[in-house]
Parts: C-alpha cells; structure tokens; sequence
C-alpha cells in the first residue's frame, strides 16, 4: 500500500509539473513531429514512405524518449529535489514506478500523435476491422494498440532506470543516450515488426505481428522487475 | 528520556580518508543544536552520518532509536536534510510542494494546512509557484515539507546562507517555533552569532571530533 502511495504520488507530481509547464505540449511534440515531417521529405517517396514508416515511428519515438527522460530527470535536479527523493527513505521501487507511469503516460501520447502522422503524412493503414470480420485477434489495430502498450512499458522502464543513473553524473545529456539507445534496440526491433503486422507492410500480416508483442512483453517485465530492484542501489550510490 | 539522535563514537570513511574520528553527538527532542568550527572539521560528515548518507565506520549511531548501521532507510524517514538546495519543484506552488512530501507519508489535508500555517505561508503564498518565492519564503517552504512528511529530526546545513537579515530572523523564528513543536534541530554554521543565538547548545567540531 504504501509502495502504492508512493508511485502514485511521484506519477501525479510529475504529470501536474507537466500539465503546468507545457513543455512537452509545446516543445517535445512538436519536435517528434517535425522529426517525422524531415522524414517525409528525406525520403520524398509515398511508396518508400508507406514501407519504412513503422520504423519511422519508432525512431521519432526513441529520439523524443530521451528528451522526455531527460526533463523528467531536469525536474528533478532543479532545486535538489532528487537529493531529497533519494535520501528521504521513500521505497525506491515505488519512487521508479511512478516515474515510469509518469513516462508510460506522456510517450502513449506522443505515439498516438506519431502513429497520426505516420497515417496522414505517410498514407500508412492499418490492417483489418476494429474487432470482428476477421476475428479479435486478426485485427490491426488490437495489434497496434497492444504494441504500443507493451513497447512503451519497456521503453519507459529502461528510461526510468538509466535516467537516474545519469541524474548523478556531470555530462548526463550526453551520457544517457549512450546508456539508453543500445539496451532498448530489442524493443524498436519488436516495435517496428510488429507495427508493420498491423499496417500490413509489404505484405505482412496480423497473425505474425503477436509473437514480436511477446518479445515487447518479456522486455517490459524484465526491465520492469530488473528496474525496481536495481533502481535504489543506482541512486543511492 | 531516550535521546533523538545520539552517535557514539563514530568514525566514518571518505574517499579513503577518515573524516570523523570518533564524534560523539547526543541531542533531544525539542533541542536546537549547533555545530561550529573551521572548514573540513567534520560537521557536515556528522550531519551525513545522522542522515544515514555516510556510513558508519565504526561507533554507534541511533536516530529515533533505530541503529542507522542496521536500519539506514528506516532512520532517514525521521530525518530531513537541507543544503544549498531547498528541493522544491519551482513548477509546483507552495501548497503542491508541500501535499506533494506529506502524500508520500500519507498526511491528510490538514495535516499540510497546518504544515503551511506553521511556516507562515498559508495567506499570500500558498497559490504561488515556487519559482517565483524569495530564497527566505523558499527556504520556509522547504522546511514546511519537512513537517509535512513528519521528519523529526531536522539537519541544517548552513540554513542562513543565502538569505537576506529579515530571511535569517524569519528562520530562527520558525525553527524556534518547530522545536517547540518537538523537532530536533541540528544546524551546521560557520556563523557562530547569530548560531549561538537561535541554539540551545553549541558543539564544536574540530579534526573530527566534537569537543
């Protein structure tokens, strides 16, 4: 309960902060989505556009996590509040739990309005009905919505954990995209096959998208658990 | 009475170098301790030490009772520590920052109002985003938060550095009024006049030791 108390309060802080200071709303969304327009005109191919746009999508999102990592650690070192988190005996696990909702809650936004543009500016579709006609689990956007559920537990998990790790050290800018890129390569890999399954890239169809949603789910409980255990030695230290 | 803090000559470690060598420290509730003495004397590493930031070498050393050897993250949700920073959320307002460290203990509403009452905050700046606070309403605030996640013990490290003469006597108020609450302050100053005023006892810190 008091681990419950914990992360809810640290997840409710840091989406009020967010809510208040607008700098995801006015800053990192509009920065993942000019990463996808850049895109657009890099490549300045609807049929290659249509192809790479999952992947497209899953690299916006991975450039804007770590901005999104980075302010959820900036808030923090502002004033010396992390010293205090840190040192204030709170249940690290349920400290690392509530950044990690707070994180879950903002890149769900970020991929909803990623897949968006992927849809309008790359004329990306997604397979199948809603539910029905081809069955629960032949639908495109069941698979999608599972993806993106799945990759953003995982991704804020591993967020969470290397962001305070790098909130201690002088550089961490720099350093946390070096900690973060390589260890999350798995999940873009996950990501991409299977949201590529839910468009119906080159051919690809739903029924083969499920198995890379499992990889997505073995990675979000492993750094989900991995994450709580190791998160107060990392901070403390 | 058993005492709030007490530490039995401790020796703690840095970097390889012993920057205590056997201190020993007893304060009570209620109590406002100062600790004075030259640069790298030790007292912001007995004050580590009390918070459960620096391991004891060897010695004992117990806050509330609790062995920080044994139970370290169990001592330090009785202690509340304060540096140069005030770790306040400058996004969040006075009242926010504050529900903010009692919901982490489960402090009811009234709980924080009375927190805030009690360093003076509640008429004109409860509403007020702590970017926009004076260093000495920052530092009040802070100490709000203490109260608010029932830190009874207190460690100040230099608490007047920063704050102009009416921010100075504004603390020693509240710490005053605090400690007649029951909190156990313990304040590390280089300011020895303005320190031996607002304690009840001054301990002197030298090569390690307190004297």
């Amino acid at each position: 309960m008091k681990r419950t108390r914990i992360a809810w309060a640290i997840a409710s802080k840091d989406l009020r902060i967010e809510l208040r200071s607008r700098i995801v709303a006015n800053q990192i969304l509009p920065f993942a989505a000019v990463i996808m327009v850049l895109f657009a005109f890099a490549l300045d191919s609807d049929s290659v556009l249509q192809r790479v746009a999952p992947g497209l999508v899953w690299m916006a999102t991975l450039f804007s996590m770590i901005v999104l990592v980075q302010r959820s650690y900036a808030i923090e070192t502002e004033d010396g509040a992390f010293d205090l988190l840190r040192l204030s005996g709170l249940d690290p696990i349920g400290v690392f739990w509530g950044k990690t909702l707070a994180l879950v809650v903002q890149l769900l936004l970020l991929e909803i309005l990623l897949v968006a543009t992927a849809i309008l500016l790359y004329n990306a579709t997604v397979s199948g009905a809603w539910i029905g006609g081809i069955g629960f689990l032949g639908s495109g956007w069941v698979l999608l919505v599972t993806t993106l559920i799945t990759a953003t537990f995982g991704l804020a998990a591993v967020g969470t954990l290397y962001g305070g790790l790098a909130a201690g050290f002088s550089g961490r800018e720099t350093l946390l995209p070096l900690l973060v890129l390589p260890v999350v390569s798995p999940v873009v890999i996950g990501a991409t096959r299977a949201m590529e399954s839910a468009f119906g890239t080159a051919g690809a169809v739903v029924s083969e998208g499920w198995s890379w949603t499992g990889l997505l789910l073995v990675f979000a409980v492993a750094f989900g658990v991995g994450g709580s255990l190791a998160y107060g030695p990392l901070i403390e230290e | 009475m058993e005492p709030t803090i007490e530490c039995v000559d401790v020796v703690a470690v840095m970097g390889g170098f012993p920057v205590l060598a056997g201190a020993s420290l007893r304060a009570d509730a209620g109590e406002i301790l100062l600790l004075q003495g030259p640069n790298g004397a030790g007292k912001t590493s007995l004050l580590r030490v009390v918070a459960g930031l620096l391991p004891v070498h060897r010695g004992e050393a117990r806050v509330m009772g609790i062995d920080l050897v044994a139970e370290p993250r169990r001592a330090r949700t009785h202690v509340g520590m304060l540096g140069h920073a005030n770790g306040l959320y400058g996004d969040l307002t006075v009242t926010e920052n504050v529900a903010f460290w009692g919901s982490t203990v489960g402090a009811t509403a009234a709980e924080i109002e009375a927190a805030i009452s009690r360093m003076g905050l509640a008429e004109r700046l409860a509403d007020v985003p702590a970017r926009k606070l004076s260093a000495g309403q920052k530092r009040r605030t802070a100490l709000a938060c203490l109260i608010a996640r029932r830190a009874g013990v207190w460690l100040l490290d230099e608490p007047h550095s920063g704050l102009d003469a009416v921010g100075r006597d504004e603390l020693d108020a509240v710490l005053r009024q605090a400690a007649a609450a029951g909190a156990t302050i313990v304040i590390s100053s280089h300011e020895l006049d303005r320190g031996t005023k607002l304690a009840d006892r001054v301990l002197t810190v030298r090569g390690g030791m307190c004297l």
